[in-house]
């Protein structure tokens, strides 16, 4: 099964957090992302980038941030490759072991968009 | 007859049919099919010399039929369908055939920790037990509504999440034995739900499974040692309605054959060499059981749990022996640096030491405390009385 691991960052925590550890902590990531259960990833940039659009009634509606405004918010995505949920709850946990903030939403990928969904 | 094969024999057929077909919910719908075809014919025929080995071929012939039918209906059921397709149209039903015993594999997949622990419970009693929905409703005092929803979703997500029907590896089988054990204490402590379902010989019967499955796992005998030696003083417990302290029960309405049960469980724990909380707790219960009692001991045990849990309610229990072996001014300091405000024994044990002391005012208003905290019934109407002795 494929499953996407979400990753959330803290904004506070993570800015708190000295500019040597933080791409410490990078390089161990990056680490664990090149082994086999990994499929594929990407890493996103700061909210501060984000433009969110919406449908209104007269048309599209275009707001300058993320859609959720929150101090956590999602750094990137994960794809692994695991025989069960265990296999991307390890690689999960891995990685949170590996970063002082944030969390990690684990969801299975829809394979096959089945009838009348 | 039936009804004795149900209880028996449910989760083993239960657990068999989710190996077979891969989804608890298609896994159900079949053996509660093959229980009604059973219904019908064994009056009539006689009971098959293989009742577990029938239902499950009952089953699972009926699932194939089914999945065969149902085959365009959705993706996953084609591939189920397909896979299945290779296999003969009616399988025989061979009455002397086995099954391998499936219900450890079931066992983690309920008490996965993916799931909300009350969701682990609630899958655990309706797999393992064959408790139906609405007794599990009942028990935990929530709408059946609620607790069906919350039932459908949980396989759902089993299902969709790819939750494993495995015994963990090694490096995860400590944790998620763990969680097992949490499951099935945790039942126990429900205790009587409704006067109908009684939560706490459901516990014992599933702490059996546990154990006749695991039989190396020293902290599975030792929970079941714990609930049969807790259990056996059920009887003794109430006199009509009204909570018996220790103390004051009746010993001969102990149950001697849970209790000897229960210590030679405690003796196989050790014997394979637990160290774990459920070994200490089995111990700690067992030594309450003797007259007079070992305070000693029982502090020391409490003091060995405390660095296990580092739960502030075993520091609470072993103020009690400190109270009982320095005096209650003793477990008093203990108890005071405990932060559990919203914890009614925490109350009640405080209130007991003051009294002791003959501090009635502050004994009054920590009964009171006690009280708003505790539901109504024999433990409120035993506090109650209490605070009535104390003027």
């Amino acid at each position: 099964m494929r499953y996407a691991l979400l990753i959330y960052d803290d904004i506070e925590v993570r800015d708190r957090t000295p500019a040597e550890e933080r791409r410490r902590i990078t390089a161990a990531v990056l680490e664990v992302l090149e082994r086999p259960p990994v499929t594929g990833w990407l890493r996103l940039q700061d909210i501060e980038s984000a433009t969110t659009v919406r449908r209104e009634q007269r048309g599209p509606l275009l707001t300058d941030g993320p859609f959720v405004d929150s101090k956590d918010f999602l750094g990137g995505f994960i794809v692994v490759e695991a025989e069960n949920l265990d296999g991307a709850l390890a690689v999960a946990e891995e990685l949170q072991e590996l970063r002082p903030w944030g969390a990690i939403e684990v969801r299975p990928v829809r394979e096959e968009p089945s009838i009348g969904a | 007859m039936l009804e004795q094969v149900f209880r028996d024999e449910w989760g083993r057929i239960l657990a068999s049919l989710v190996g077979f077909l891969g989804d608890i919910e298609l896994a159900e719908d079949a053996a509660q099919e093959a229980f009604a075809t059973a219904a019908e014919r064994w009056p009539r025929d006689g009971l098959p010399a293989n009742p577990a080995g029938w239902l499950i071929r009952a089953a699972r012939n009926r699932a194939v039929d089914r999945i065969r039918r149902e085959r365009t209906l959705a993706a996953k059921t084609e591939q189920l369908g397909r896979e299945l397709r290779d296999q003969p149209e009616e399988e025989a039903m061979d009455e002397t055939s086995t099954f391998p015993d499936e219900r450890l594999e079931l066992i983690f997949t309920c008490c996965h920790p993916a799931l909300a622990l009350e969701v682990q419970v609630g899958l655990t009693l309706r797999a393992l037990g064959g408790l139906s929905t609405e007794e599990i409703a009942r028990a935990f005092l929530v709408p059946f509504e609620t607790m069906s929803k919350r039932l459908t979703r949980a396989k759902h997500k089993i299902r969709d999440a790819g939750i494993p029907f495995a015994v963990p590896p090694d490096h995860l089988l400590p944790e998620r034995l763990d969680a097992v054990l949490a499951v099935v204490y945790l039942i126990f402590n429900e205790g009587w739900g409704d006067g109908r379902v009684d939560l706490s010989a459901e516990a014992i019967r599933l702490g059996r499974s546990v154990v006749e499955l695991m039989p190396d796992e020293a902290e599975a005998h030792a929970l079941l040692a714990l609930m049969l030696i807790n259990h056996a003083r059920t009887a003794a417990r109430f006199r009509g309605s009204e909570l018996v302290l220790l103390d004051d029960q009746d010993r001969s309405l102990w149950d001697r054959r849970q209790i000897a049960e229960g210590r030679e469980l405690l003796e196989r724990a050790l014997a394979l060499r637990g160290t774990g909380p459920y070994l200490i707790q089995a111990a700690i219960a067992d030594l309450h059981l003797s007259e007079p009692r070992d305070w000693e001991e029982i502090a020391l045990l409490y003091e060995r749990l405390e660095h296990i849990t580092r739960s502030p309610v075993v520091t609470m229990n072993r103020a009690i022996a400190i109270a009982e072996l320095e005096g209650p001014e003793a477990g008093l300091a203990l108890l005071d640096r405990l932060e559990l405000a919203d914890y009614r024994y925490y109350h009640s044990t405080r209130a007991d030491l003051l009294r002791r002391l003959g501090r009635a005012e502050d004994a009054r208003t920590a009964y009171t405390r006690a009280l708003e905290l505790t539901h109504p019934g024999p433990e409120h109407r035993f506090l109650e009385r209490r605070l009535a002795d104390l003027s």
